[in-house]
């Protein structure tokens, strides 16, 4: 119920906050997606959305961090091996 | 699809479940709270990964789940109305009232409509003024702020024949009930991901704090749970109970504000049953004041709740996190998706359809072991 799915914004339009729609591509598949929680959302940036609202825009960096941490756990797990 | 094909890759997830292997010393057991991880979980295998003795027990992470029988009845009854158009989010449809559900209704002729968003409801109102708009307004914090914008946009727009039927629930005092019951064994929380998205994590510290318990913020795909539980046994190993946010590609701290300013316009907290788990104090979500005019059970009579019938289903056990699908003697059996018992069998993010969907008759044969 709470799922939430990363798309690309294309473009957005209306010129008020709470009218602010645009165009959002899902891998292919575009939806016409309610921008008003996601102010600072530029055309170009992934967003979540649910239900027809994206509720947030996705923090590239962060998003690659889960991986620099993975490549921390593989040295550690080397250098363990190194050490036995 | 980017940022999620490569949550789910299985060298990945294979170095964390090695990572939580070599840090569990002891057995743990935590709890996910969001049925969207819970579906996750057993149609990934991610239980599968993890050392013997660390055990994931599924939360009553699923709106659907929770919501009380008399709000589907009401729904219904609401929905055989002349002249009623009742749209409600496609899950809902097959949630078993106290006598049948929404699909059948629809069935006898009923104008039941499934909606993707809320504002296709509004839509709906706009393009049929001759018509009573119902909009079934359930979900959790991840829903409420779509929802209640629903409501902004009817006022706006002066739809007189647009109205809500609410049973939103928040997710906190849920997680406070489960740790407050005498069966509790939870040593650890994965808090749900897009919960966090909207309303931050500063409502989970203080829980972190006074039970104890890690709260990890953690995503919806493999690697984001695999490090979920990852962060939260290395702060048990470590003796500390912090609240973490794994999920920060989503999730900041102080949330969303302008989600949460729209949400607290609309709706105001109350108190809510949750099925199969009871009474909660300040639980729920429902229309504040200046909303009271959308407000569905002011125009068609208000929900009155009932005490919830003891049967078979131990469905209230499951979404608390104290038996697991395969301990109920209904699963599989006389239980299954398509003639469910109870609503962990309905709803998709269910455990109990997650078990059956994904476990199949090895689940229906171990939990008759
Ligand atoms: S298997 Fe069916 S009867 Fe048993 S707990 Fe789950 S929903 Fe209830």
């Amino acid at each position: 119920m709470c799922l939430a799915v990363p798309g690309r914004v294309l473009d957005v339009a209306g010129d008020e906050p709470i009218l602010r729609v645009g165009r959002v591509d899902f891998g292919g598949i575009v939806k016409q997606i309610n921008l008003a929680f996601v102010p600072e959302a530029q055309v170009g940036d992934y967003v979540l959305v649910h239900v027809g609202f994206a509720i947030t825009v996705i923090d590239e960096a962060e998003a690659e961090r889960v991986f620099r941490h993975l490549e921390e756990i593989g040295e550690l797990v080397v250098e363990e091996d190194g050490a036995a | 699809m980017r940022f999620r094909d490569e949550y789910r890759d299985a060298a990945a997830a294979r170095r964390l479940a090695d990572a939580i292997a070599r840090t569990a010393t002891r057995p743990w057991t935590l709890m996910e709270v969001c049925g969207g991880q819970t579906h996750a979980i057993v149609r990934f295998g991610i239980d599968e990964l993890l050392p013997d003795g660390l055990s994931l027990v599924h939360g009553p992470g699923c709106p659907v789940c929770v919501t009380p029988v008399e709000y589907v009845d009401k729904a219904i009854e609401i929905a055989g109305r002349p002249g009623v158009v009742l749209c409600s989010f496609g899950d809902m449809l097959r949630v078993p009232g106290s006598a049948g559900d929404l699909l059948a209704a629809k069935s006898r002729g009923a104008d039941v409509r499934v909606v993707y968003s809320p504002a296709d409801a509004v839509a709906i109102a706009r393009a049929e003024p001759e018509r009573e708009v119902v909009f079934f307004a359930v979900g959790f914090e991840t829903t409420a702020p779509a929802n209640a914008m629903a409501a902004v946009l009817a006022r706006r727009e002066g739809l007189g024949n647009f109205s809500m039927l609410v049973s939103h629930v928040l997710v906190p005092p849920g997680m406070r009930a489960i740790l407050e019951a005498p069966g509790n064994r939870i040593d650890g929380f994965l808090a749900a991901g897009h919960v966090c998205t909207v309303m931050g994590f500063e409502e989970y510290e203080p829980i972190a704090a006074s039970y104890r318990v890690p709260v990890v913020v953690t995503g919806f795909e493999p690697v984001d749970i695999l490090e979920g539980v990852y962060w939260c046994v290395r702060q048990l190993e470590a003796g500390r109970a912090e609240v973490e946010n794994q999920y920060a590609r989503a999730v900041r701290r102080e949330g969303n504000r302008a989600a949460m300013a729209t949400m607290r316009e609309v709706f105001r907290v109350v108190p809510r049953r949750w099925r199969g788990i009871g009474d909660i104090a300040d639980s729920g979500l429902g229309l504040a004041e200046a909303y009271a005019g959308f407000d569905a059970e002011r125009r068609f009579g208000p929900v009155l709740l009932e005490a919830e019938a003891a049967g078979e289903c131990i469905s209230g056990a499951v979404l608390r996190g104290e038996r697991r699908p395969t301990d109920c003697p209904a699963f599989g059996t006389r239980c299954t998706p398509e003639h469910p018992l109870g609503v962990t069998m309905v709803s998709s993010e269910g455990a109990c359809a997650a078990y059956y969907r994904y476990r199949g008759a090895a689940a229906v044969a171990g939990g008759r072991r």
